[in-house]
């Protein structure tokens, strides 16, 4: 049976985690774990006031853990995170969904995570470290403690692309998504799905790192699986993936993503 | 097992109710509250048959927390029906043949209901926005979507 530890406070909540417990955030990936019986934990962590709301900070804008989608979505601040958002699930997981749990998302979910990464984004710890998304990612399933907030710097217009594929219309999880940064001289080409978290392919972006026309395309598409190691599901195999993957990167470079 | 006291308003009235820890709401609205409408599916967050409204937002009970409800209004398919007469959306359900097996009848219609709340005149791709988060095995979707179209219709007082 999972008990419940309520706090007023991020940081009384951050003190009473312990081995055993997870942090309850919007609830769709923790409670959907103690419907299906889960028992590598047995107790949750929940706070009645976490940060919620999107502010300005020294880096950009500043994503409180708890805001959920449905507020991304509802952010004029956020434009360049709508396709994101509007990607995942229906309403409802849209108005539960936050984007503090979305960095703990698991295969085949974590979209708005990786469109994070693409945009550099840091994760504000409740003990006050501010750590690279990337590196947040890598160790994410053995972090000590609670996610405050996430920062983002707000890209040029333009700059940020962001395509998902999925085989069910209109909504259906991911077979990966890409996004993409073109920011001059320092790209990023970001996959979710194609490894354990979402993961940057960095042969694509040094092609990349020149301008984005054909020639840099066609070299990008060439490499940006190296290095990956795309998720084996039902939805799709990891050759499929392979196969894929520069397609749609070149679908997204150069039309948006249509065919 | 430690029980957590809760008070929530559950379609216009008053509950008071003890929830086990790590209950999910639709548990505490079948179980406890005794409102059969909202449906269990697949207890992940794919179906949305289990969809109820919480301060009129809609929400999956399956996947949230019910001691999380304290305080909160929740709106099921339960409440949609005034006395004899139906919702204009149950309505246009039965007249469209909108429901086959009827299990995901009541997800689609608070779903549903939420976005009319929201936007009372909505296009056909708001719609097929609206239901994307509830799955349907039987219709096909097109007359789900004619008949919150119709129910659309009929409250603005026009024809669909």
């Amino acid at each position: 049976m999972v008990t419940v530890s309520t706090f007023d406070t991020m940081n009384e909540a951050a003190s009473g985690l312990s081995t055993g417990s997870k942090y309850l955030a919007g609830g769709t990936i923790v409670m959907r774990a103690v419907n299906f019986g889960d028992q590598s934990f047995h107790n949750m962590v929940r706070v009645r006031q976490p940060e919620r709301g999107i502010a300005n900070d020294t880096l950009g804008l500043r994503i409180g853990a708890a805001t959920t989608m449905a507020d991304v979505l509802a952010s004029r601040e956020l434009d360049f995170l709508h396709p994101v958002a509007r990607s995942i699930g229906g309403p409802a997981i849209r108005n539960m969904g936050t984007v503090g749990g979305n960095l703990f998302a698991h295969n085949p979910y974590g979209d708005m995570a990786a469109a994070l990464l693409a945009l550099d984004a840091q994760v504000v710890m409740v003990n006050g470290q501010v750590r690279p998304i990337e590196a947040f990612l890598a160790e994410r399933d053995h972090t000590r403690d609670l996610v405050a907030a996430i920062s983002v710097p707000r890209p040029q217009p333009s700059t940020f692309k962001y395509a998902k594929v999925s085989r069910v219309k209109p909504k259906g999880v991911a077979v990966m998504t890409i996004s993409v940064l073109l920011r001059s001289g320092d790209p990023r080409v970001v996959y979710g799905n194609m490894g354990p978290t979402a993961l940057r392919a960095k042969a694509a972006e040094r092609a990349l790192a020149q301008g984005s026309n054909p020639t840099a395309i066609d070299a990008a598409c060439a490499v940006c699986t190296d290095g990956l190691s795309p998720a084996e599901d039902a939805l799709s195999s990891a050759w499929y993936r392979t196969e894929v993957a520069p397609v749609h990167l070149r679908r997204l470079l150069t039309n948006g993503g249509l065919r | 097992m430690a029980k957590t006291p809760i008070t929530f308003t559950l379609n216009d009235v008053e509950k008071a109710l003890f929830v086990d820890d790590g209950a999910a709401l639709i548990d505490v609205l079948r179980r406890g509250a005794g409102d059969l409408t909202p449906k269990q599916g697949c207890a992940q967050g794919t179906c949305g048959a289990c969809t109820v409204l919480i301060e009129g937002v809609p929400h999956l009970s399956c996947l949230t927390l019910a001691e999380t409800v304290d305080g909160k209004r929740i709106d099921t398919t339960g409440g949609l029906a005034g006395g004899p007469n139906l919702h204009a959306l149950q309505d246009a359900f039965i007249s469209g043949f909108a429901a086959q097996c009827g299990f995901c009848t009541s997800g689609m219609l608070m779903s549903a209901k939420a976005l009319l709340d929201a936007n009372p005149n909505p296009t056909r791709d708001d719609v097929i926005e609206a239901i994307s988060g509830n799955l349907c095995r039987c219709t096909g979707y097109e007359p789900i979507v004619d008949a919150i179209l119709a129910a659309a219709a009929r409250l603005q007082g026009r024809s669909a």
